[in-house]
């Protein structure tokens, strides 16, 4: 792609960067909304979604014990007829939503040769490519709110009781992650409609990132890993320092997947006995009584790292396609 | 500020070591139509799109309406009225919401807007398809859905890319009456273009791209005289004496070239069809057809490429 060379020293611009910013959204909001695809990738969801809730749900009906969590079992556990749970569909399912809407969201207004013609209006890029963004995470929100309002309601009606007050808690900060997490992928997906003109060639690097951090990286990890480990930690041998910097390193390189730290603060919330998202050494567990649930507050510090890490990354990315954006040529 | 709504100096843009730009200057005046003309590549659209801020400069000085695009583009483009080369709407929305989306990025208050919205469509006869989706227009009722985005915004500068490429005959025939329409608005409008003389009949006046300068701006006539030399060029074809001789004893005449059977291109030094028409009958001979030659655009524009390239 052509870019601009020989710029000179920016003069300060004036005007807000934001302005237009609000039709540019309600515009995004309304498409997205009112489209074909929105209905296909909801429909995607739900089947995908709707499968390990059903089952779980004829599982949990036939618990006997009294468990105080019985709601977020429902997104935790995995059925006995199924592979994986509610919450390991949604970490596959989350992205593949947020690629459907992002992947073409720049480049289609390129080819569509409307993109010159609106920035032609009192406008900044700034604000066309933020509106853009929080419209696609306004969609996404409103698509996981409603999927998370039908679980909800599925399980008051099977189950027959109500949730706790703090199981809506813990419910509701996992619909947050879930956002963060799925506009960290919308970032990536608007990321790659800005760097190339063809939908298609952004739509197969959104799809390939995906299946690398989904089935590769998590094979490539401890591959890494044991390249770098001394052999006697290897052999299981090692002393103990060196063997928990050799998982801390392992944890941090499978932290740089979103999907692993998605994956993880929702642990941390909907399995309230999760204590530590690493390893446990025998000094943590002294004082602690095996199996108990930790108050919401402590959850939530535990699973803070990852929730700014998720949100964190999703801004670099954005950032980055603000940059590339900045510096594209507006003619076709 | 004078009556210029745009002033250039020294615009210049560089890629890389290319000059895509080379230092040109340009004024436009309010209430004209000027014509950009050129080859492709030859820099229109970069000027064009460094007039309205949506690309960098990389030298000189811009003034629009008294603002500067590099620094104050959102007061140019609320101003400004751009119509880009094949402009694009969005395919599944109709006309009218097309129109209300700029509505709102104008921020104009959403009942001012309807009727605004209405006035600019029926000005380009496009109020019967308001409510069809853009999907299904021609690329001349896209055109038109352009021109009618810009008298909406009551621009004062009109900037249209290349209008009437690709249009057939009577669509770009009924976008140029629209643009002389702009103009009895008071818009100056700046068009660039390569149908030249379609650009004949609507502009003002015209300058003429060569490699990233202007090699030639003015009125059509200034323009002709430059290249093809000054006088009075006349077509005369008659039979049944010695035509060229006849033509060559008029006082004033600087040049007979015969075109064909029966026919004479005569350049004088002013208006010598009277003193032809005379000569010629006086001979014995018949006049069949005396037409003075209006200096054609496009004759201006091959000849001065052709020279541009037998002097590079």
């Amino acid at each position: 792609m052509p870019r601009e060379v020989g710029q000179r020293s920016a003069a300060r611009r004036e005007g807000s960067p934001f302005t237009g910013l609000g039709p540019v959204f309600m515009k995004e909001f309304a498409d997205h909304l009112s489209s074909a695809r929105m209905m296909v990738l909801m429909l995607f969801v739900l089947a995908f979604g709707a499968l390990p809730v059903g089952l779980s749900l004829q599982e949990l009906r036939n618990v006997t014990e009294s468990d105080p969590f019985l709601f977020l079992r429902i997104f935790t556990s995995s059925p006995q007829r199924m592979p994986f749970s509610f919450m390991s569909s949604l970490t596959l399912v989350i992205p593949l939503l947020a690629i459907g809407l992002g992947f073409d969201s720049v480049n289609s207004e390129f080819n569509r040769r409307t993109l010159s013609r609106v920035l032609s209006q009192p406008i900044y890029r700034d604000a066309l490519l933020l509106g853009k963004f929080l419209g696609g995470l306004a969609t996404l929100a409103v698509a996981l709110v409603a999927l998370w309002l039908i679980v909800l309601g599925a399980g008051l009606i099977l189950l027959g009781v109500p949730p706790r007050g703090v199981e809506v808690a813990r419910g509701l900060g996992f619909l947050a992650v879930a956002i963060a997490y799925g506009g960290a992928w919308l970032a990536i997906a608007m990321l790659f409609s800005v760097i190339f003109r063809s939908t298609a060639t952004s739509a197969l690097c959104s799809l390939g990132l995906w299946l690398f951090f989904t089935i590769l990286w998590p094979q490539i990890v401890p591959i890494l890993v044991l390249s770098v480990t001394p052999t006697d930690v290897a052999m299981g041998m090692g002393r103990l320092d060196q063997t928990l910097a050799v998982i801390e390193f392992q944890s941090m390189l499978e932290r740089l997947s979103p999907n692993t730290l998605f994956a993880e603060s929702v642990i941390g919330l909907l399995n309230p006995e999760t204590r530590t998202l690493g390893p446990m050494i025998p000094a943590q567990m002294r004082g602690a009584i095996m199996g108990a649930p930790l108050p919401f507050d402590q959850s939530v510090l535990l699973i803070w790292p990852q929730v700014t890490g998720l949100v964190a990354g999703m801004i670099v990315v954005f950032a980055a396609a603000y940059v590339i954006f900045q510096r594209e040529e507006v003619r076709a | 500020m004078s009556d210029n709504v745009i002033e250039v100096r020294g615009l210049l843009k560089l890629y890389g070591t290319q000059r895509a730009v080379n230092a040109i200057d340009l004024d436009i005046r309010r209430g004209e139509i000027f014509g950009l003309l050129g080859p492709n590549g030859a820099g229109k659209t970069t000027t064009i799109l460094m007039l309205l801020g949506l690309t960098e400069t990389s030298g000189g000085t811009v003034n629009v309406l008294g603002f500067d695009p590099v620094r104050q583009p959102l007061e140019v483009k609320r101003r400004v009225g751009y119509l880009p080369d094949a402009v694009g709407f969005y395919d599944h929305l109709t006309a009218r919401e097309n129109l209300g989306y700029t509505a709102r990025l104008l921020d104009i208050p959403r009942r001012e807007a309807t009727g605004r919205i209405m006035e600019a469509l029926k000005s380009v006869k496009l109020d019967d398809v308001a409510d069809k989706r853009v999907a299904t227009f021609s690329r001349g009722m896209r055109q038109r859905l352009g021109i009618a985005e810009i008298v909406m915004k009551k621009a004062e500068v009109a900037i249209l890319d290349e209008p009437t490429s690709g249009l057939d005959p009577h669509a770009t025939f009924e976008l140029l009456e629209m643009i002389r329409g702009l103009k009895r608005l008071n818009v100056a409008v700046l068009l660039s273009s390569h149908l030249l003389d379609r650009v004949q009949s609507v502009c003002d006046r015209v300058a003429l791209f060569n490699k990233g300068s202007i090699a030639l701006m003015g009125t059509v006539v200034e323009l002709a005289n430059q290249v093809l030399g000054a006088g009075h060029p006349v077509l005369v074809e008659a039979s049944g004496a010695d035509i060229p001789g006849a033509l060559r004893a008029v006082e004033g005449v600087q040049k007979v070239t015969e075109e064909g059977q029966g026919a004479w291109r005569v350049v004088a030094d002013r208006d010598v069809r009277s003193a032809v028409a005379q000569r010629i009958v006086s001979a014995g001979g018949s006049l069949t057809r005396l037409a003075d030659l209006q200096p054609s655009l496009e004759e201006v524009y091959t000849r001065y490429f052709q020279e541009a390239r037998h002097a590079a």
